[in-house]
């Protein structure tokens, strides 16, 4: 079974959402996606001040088997990308919960991140999955 | 929908790990535990075992044969030596590729190995083609193919008379124990050898080379990279019933003897127009190989265009090359725009991404010629 911190709220497409703090969310692809996806060999990052709806297309991430889309988590304003990631797209694969973040968030509701899923319940997801 | 196949080896794949997928009518492993990529290392560095026992495999019987199947491929097939095989297409009479297969010449028989998803159209293409004097049978056998630098040494230790042969030479031999048929050739661009087994044999033949240290079992993602690499054609994808063998860059594929000013000119079906543009070269378009300069991957179905924003083609197959590197890809582009080191751009997700057109193999072959 792959890791899945407690501390994070996750989405049924797979991303997983760390609240900052600070008015500004981290948001990545869980280590089940990573695993699912094999070797990422490129991300393309969303650009930073972009804005976003939830649900939006925010970035794609290629393995050597195919593209995948990553969805926005929540409505909000793009304030960083990853740009480690331009020149290293296997740290996903390595630390999909720390270096290999995808993207920094400003969401317009910062409340909407209780309505993601907990870990037990995109456990489930992940499970129906498999 | 209806349900797939299984090969031989479908108990070892999942006793493996392997993801299973729906591939040309069969459930086949896209890949292992290791993953495409480090699969696809493995086998350019030491040795792989790929299952590949859902392409079909025919024999042909009847008076020579050899002539009899010249009448539906271009290749010179009479020309073909005892115990050899050789690349070969069978042709459509508007020129196009019906197929792309192998052909074993044996003592009053050839053995053809043909793609999954094409084998009962060859079948029924065979038997209306060489007419009731010709006995077209499918082999229901196993197909494994030990590929990379290291198969040498695995089959000195299992089968050493085998290691005698070279590159696309065939024969008959006992490996372990196991009455077996072995070319010396795969579609890795490795040297390697193809072994053909009595079904109920293949099992414990692919669990015996797996037992030897340097071998893994390897996927069909990994498959897919390898012959990228190699640049060697997938049918249905680079080549198919619209593209012809001098656009396809597959010339090779048709015997000298088969063209103009050779012994036996043309009797294939589309060989005025295959000959023609032999001869002509006023074919507008032609398959070429492209390296990206960025890391974003070149898909399958991507559109090109040149410098000045004119559509000048598509990719036909694109992925991110390991041993290269980078994402390789390769693609039709009209003639004007074919020659190596040009650059033409990919619109990937609404950007033109800039790639150069490569002469292909991307990689060194490492065929064994002796």
């Amino acid at each position: 079974m792959s890791n899945l911190p407690a501390n994070l709220r996750y989405t049924e497409s797979h991303e997983w959402v760390l609240d900052n703090g600070d008015g500004t969310v981290t948001l990545g692809i869980t280590d089940h996606a990573q695993q699912a996806l094999g070797d990422v060999v490129f991300v393309e990052l969303p650009d930073v001040g972009r804005t976003l709806e939830s649900g939006g297309e925010l970035g794609v991430i290629e393995s050597v088997k195919a593209a995948s889309d990553l969805y926005a988590p929540l409505a909000g304003e793009i304030v960083e990308a990853n740009t480690a990631l331009e020149d290293a797209p296997e740290t996903v694969n390595e630390s999909p919960y720390d270096k290999g973040w995808i993207a920094k968030l400003k969401p317009s509701n910062i409340e909407a991140i209780n309505d993601l899923l907990d870990a037990d319940a995109y456990a489930k997801v992940a499970e129906q999955d498999d | 929908m209806s349900e797939l196949n299984k090969t031989p080896l479908y108990a070892l794949h999942v006793e493996l790990g392997g993801k299973m997928v729906p591939f040309a009518g069969y459930e086949m492993p896209v890949q292992f535990p290791l993953g495409v990529k480090k699969e696809h290392e493995h086998t350019r560095s030491a040795c792989g075992l790929f299952d590949v026992s859902h392409m079909g495999q025919l024999l042909i019987k009847g008076p020579d044969p050899a002539a009899a199947l010249e009448t539906l491929v271009s290749a010179d097939i009479v020309g073909l030596e005892v115990g050899m095989q050789r690349y070969a297409l069978f042709t459509g009479d508007e020129g196009g590729i019906l197929d792309d297969l192998m052909v074993v010449r044996g003592e009053g028989h050839l053995y053809l190995v043909v793609n999954a998803a094409c084998r009962d159209q060859d079948l029924a293409h065979l038997r209306v083609g060489l007419g009731q004097d010709y006995h077209v049978e499918t082999l229901d056998r196993g197909l494994l193919a030990l590929q990379g630098p290291r198969a040498a040494d695995v089959m000195k230790r299992v089968c050493p008379e085998a290691c005698d042969m070279v590159f696309m030479q065939h024969g008959r031999f006992t490996l372990a124990g196991f009455p077996v048929w072995i070319s010396r050739s795969g579609y890795t661009g490795e040297d390697g050898f193809e072994i053909s087994v009595e079904k109920d044999d293949t099992d414990g033949l692919a669990r015996r080379l797996l037992d030897e240290p340097e071998v893994e079992a390897i996927g069909l993602g990994a498959r897919d990279s390898l012959r990228l690499e190699a640049g060697l054609c997938l049918y249905g994808h680079d080549i198919d019933t619209t593209t012809t063998p001098v656009e396809a860059g597959l010339i090779w594929a048709v015997g000298k003897a088969r063209r103009h000013g050779g012994e036996r000119v043309g009797g294939f079906p589309g060989a005025d127009l295959i000959l023609h543009q032999i001869d002509a070269r006023d074919h507008d378009r032609k398959r070429v190989g492209l390296v990206a300069e960025g890391r974003a991957p070149v898909r399958e179905g991507t559109e090109l265009f040149d410098e000045e924003g004119h559509r000048i083609g598509e990719v036909t197959s694109g992925s991110f090359g390991p041993t290269v590197g980078k994402p390789v890809a390769m693609g039709y582009v009209s003639v004007a725009h074919a020659e190596a080191g040009n650059r033409v751009f990919a619109e990937v997700r609404g950007k033109r991404l800039p790639m150069t057109v490569a002469r292909m193999p991307f990689v060194t072959p490492g065929y064994y010629r002796g």
